[in-house]
């Protein structure tokens, strides 16, 4: 390849500073976080008392937040690991997108659950007396894997990127250039060095699927493994695995065009890729309302008596304006788009893209609160508002700070990084050259 | 005490001793049986609380242990009462919602006003089945769901089957919460509006209390009371005898005036758990609501209608 070309694929892919847009949505997210914070702050100093949280819902936005930043962060083992080991070259330039999203979402996950303890000081206790036997070890155990596999799957594909951005020691600045250096002085680009990151990287790809797996079915075991209409059921693993990779897939298309359309990057991340992305997403679309028809109609056919009052809470009671709307939104309406070829067209698969991550944010609040409002004992001898649940200011700023949050380690990390691999970009390049 | 001796172990016995009561309170240990018969006040006065949660002013000097309350350690506490399996049983033929026990439970237990640990139920199976009234306390399950998720061993099983919860190392995280069929665990979303003098001692899982911010609680079965030799408060308060307590290992349970043979009970009332198809064994039993003592008045109902 020509030294041309190759340079002008570094220059248009190394990360760029903050225009004004940058820096004003750099700013509004710090303003969300701000107030999460001093949300938080009077959490931590009224107890949780300042949530809608009572006696019977005892689990409400700051859960289902949990499981949706766990869900979100599947993506990155779909991009990276399982695309990569079936040999698809076409989502090269997704897979570093797809990690950022794993890695920030499942360290806001970890945060989350922090907040919604009641005794978050009491955080070493989980080592100090864990149980095996609790789920909540479980998924202490795999997250943590799971956060540093993907944390080592981002960084091995950048060494060699580390290399060409240490070289524009100008255009960095001394911060940055220091990083850089601190992360990646040692790459030298050896052939030794490919060899073994690169086995080092097949060996992350096989170990985070089973991994990746496993935080999203032990997550969803921590409801399966009660005994509450809504939560009792077999299906649930899968269940959730399908709508993790969904609403992930659904936040890799809104960044692609973000991303794509901010640093004008319509030369790597194609027409082609959203069309390709498009078609992903549409399978897992089907997918996750197979599992839903599943989770419903088969109880719904039964009726128990214990099920009933909480699937009719859904269909029809009160709960069926969420409910209607998650099952549109995540699901019917981006299958409705993406099935045809003009819907996978960038800008509607973007809305597309929306429309998935936004209705599966109130899927999984669906999953959690109304099982809760439906124990098998009525509701009894508690005050008035122990009956109902309604999130409070303060849990509104919380779970939106730490969307805000994840969110601001995506735009950081794609001002200090190239967001598009630029090594493998070049690679790829060659490689189709030649052929 | 005495420090004229001079020997070694002694002296560093003695001195030990000296530098816990200064930490304590005053030269004078008061956990120190004093053989002498005639005491004299020393004017200086100690709060305490009364067994009626009443708080109470004391001459220092009249200050005894009492040997019938003894130091259970969080240890022992974790293991139970030796040689004992507790049951309880609840003759729902004799409720009617009269709320002694709920009552008495919240007060002793210094409960946050609004929450309670025993509920009475107004139950009604089908359209055309008699309602009846159903007191719930915690059933201490055998195979008790909340005790298997808890992460941290802050809720356990006794030996003696009474399943407690240490406040002191709960994290809050109220997996047992929605892990609990019976809806029996309350949870402390702010913190407990108790007396500071209560709120300032240990922790005890026996007593459980004083509740703490954070954490979650429920019915004890009072094994603070057992071990005095009484019954929980709830079973002393019901005017109409109701709850029975007793040993399944000794094959008793008594409600205070009445004591039956607890296989006999069962089997000549039909004694049955609550949700049985669950697995999760209770160690609490109902009695069917059949030849009443009471007809069944909802007053709550009726209030709400007016």
């Amino acid at each position: 390849m020509e030294k041309s070309a190759e340079n002008k694929i570094i220059q248009d892919l190394l990360p760029q500073e903050f225009g004004k847009q940058g820096k004003i949505w750099v700013i509004g997210l710090l303003a969300v976080c701000a107030l999460g914070a001093f949300a938080y702050g009077r959490q931590l100093y009224y107890g949780l008392e300042v949530t809608g949280l009572r006696d019977y819902v005892s689990w409400g936005i700051y859960i289902s937040n949990f499981v949706f930043f766990v869900a979100i962060s599947l993506v990155g083992s779909l991009i990276t690991a399982v695309l990569r080991l079936t040999n698809v070259h076409w989502s090269t330039p997704l897979t570093r997108i797809a990690e950022i999203i794993a890695v920030s979402a499942i360290t806001f996950a970890s945060l989350i659950i922090i907040v919604d303890m009641g005794r978050p000081e009491r955080f070493y206790n989980l080592f100090l007396h864990g149980r095996l036997q609790s789920p909540i070890i479980w998924d202490v155990i795999v997250i943590t894997t799971y956060f540093f596999i993907s944390l080592l799957l981002l960084y091995f594909p950048l060494l060699p990127d580390l290399k060409i951005m240490i070289a524009f020691k100008e255009r960095n600045g001394k911060w940055l250039q220091k990083l850089y250096e601190i992360l990646g002085s040692f790459w030298k680009n050896k052939p030794a060095q490919f060899k073994i990151t690169n086995k080092a990287i097949n060996i992350l790809s096989i170990s985070i699927i089973p991994v990746a797996f496993a935080i999203h079915t032990v997550t969803s075991w921590l409801f399966a493994t009660t005994y509450r209409p809504g939560w009792d059921s077999t299906n649930f693993g899968a269940y959730f695995i399908s709508g993790a990779f969904l609403v992930g897939s659904g936040g890799v298309l809104i960044a692609m065009y973000v991303f794509r359309t901010h640093y004008k990057l319509e030369k790597y991340i194609t027409d082609d890729h959203f069309d390709r992305m498009g078609k992903v997403v549409v399978l897992l679309a089907l997918l996750y309302l197979y599992f839903n028809v599943n989770e419903f109609l088969v109880p719904a056919f039964k009726m128990k008596k214990s099920e009933e009052e909480h699937l009719l809470g859904l269909f029809t009671g009160e709960f069926a304006p969420v409910f209607w709307f998650a099952i549109f939104t995540a699901m019917i309406i981006p299958i409705g788009i993406l099935l045809f070829k003009k819907g996978r067209r960038p800008k509607a698969a973007f809305i597309a893209g929306i429309l998935v991550v936004v209705g599966s944010w109130f899927k999984r609040y669906l999953i959690v609160t109304p099982t809760l409002l439906h124990p098998f004992l009525p509701m009894h001898d508690v005050p008035a508002n122990y009956k109902h649940y309604f999130p409070t200011w303060e849990e509104w700023s919380i779970a939106g700070g730490s969307l805000a949050g994840a969110l601001l380690v995506i735009t950081f990390f794609a001002r200090i990084f190239p967001i598009i691999p630029i090594h493998e970009t070049i690679i790829e390049t060659e490689s189709h050259e030649n052929n | 005490m005495k420090t004229n001796d001079n020997s070694r172990r002694e002296f560093l016995a003695t001195s030990l001793l000296t530098g816990a009561a200064l930490v304590g309170c005053g030269t004078k240990s008061p956990f120190i049986p004093d053989e002498v018969a005639d005491v004299k006040p020393s004017g200086e006065m100690v709060k305490l609380l009364s067994v009626d949660g009443e708080i109470i002013e004391v001459d220092k000097a009249f200050l005894k242990p009492i040997p019938e309350m003894p130091n259970v350690t969080n240890d022992e506490a974790r293991i139970g009462i030796p040689g004992k399996k507790f049951a309880m049983v609840i003759d729902l033929s004799r409720c009617k919602n009269l709320k002694k026990c709920q009552s008495a439970c919240n007060h002793m237990h210094h409960i946050h006003p609004g929450q309670n640990w025993i509920k009475v139920y107004p139950m009604q199976e089908a359209d055309h089945t008699a309602p009846y009234w159903q007191p719930t306390t915690c059933m201490h399950c055998d195979e008790p769901p909340c005790v298997k998720v808890c992460p941290v061993d802050a809720t356990f099983k006794r030996k003696d089957g009474a399943v407690l919860i240490d406040s002191d190392r709960c994290v809050g995280c109220r997996f047992c919460m929605a892990a609990c069929p019976y809806s029996t665990r309350v949870f402390n979303w702010e913190e407990p509006k108790v007396e500071k003098e209560l709120a300032a001692i240990p922790y005890n899982c026996e007593t459980s209390v004083p509740q703490k911010k954070g954490t979650v609680g429920k019915c004890d079965f009072c094994p603070d009371m057992v071990r005095q030799g009484s019954l929980p408060h709830c079973v002393s308060a019901c005017p109409n005898g109701v709850f029975f307590f007793g040993d399944i290992l000794e094959d008793t349970v008594t409600n205070g005036s009445e004591t039956f043979r607890f296989s006999d009970l069962i089997r000549d009332k039909a004694g049955y758990r609550l949700m049985e198809d669950l697995g999760t064994k209770p160690s609490v039993y109902y009695l069917p609501p059949v030849n009443r003592n009471f007809p069944f008045e909802n007053h709550e109902i009726e209030e709400k209608k007016d």
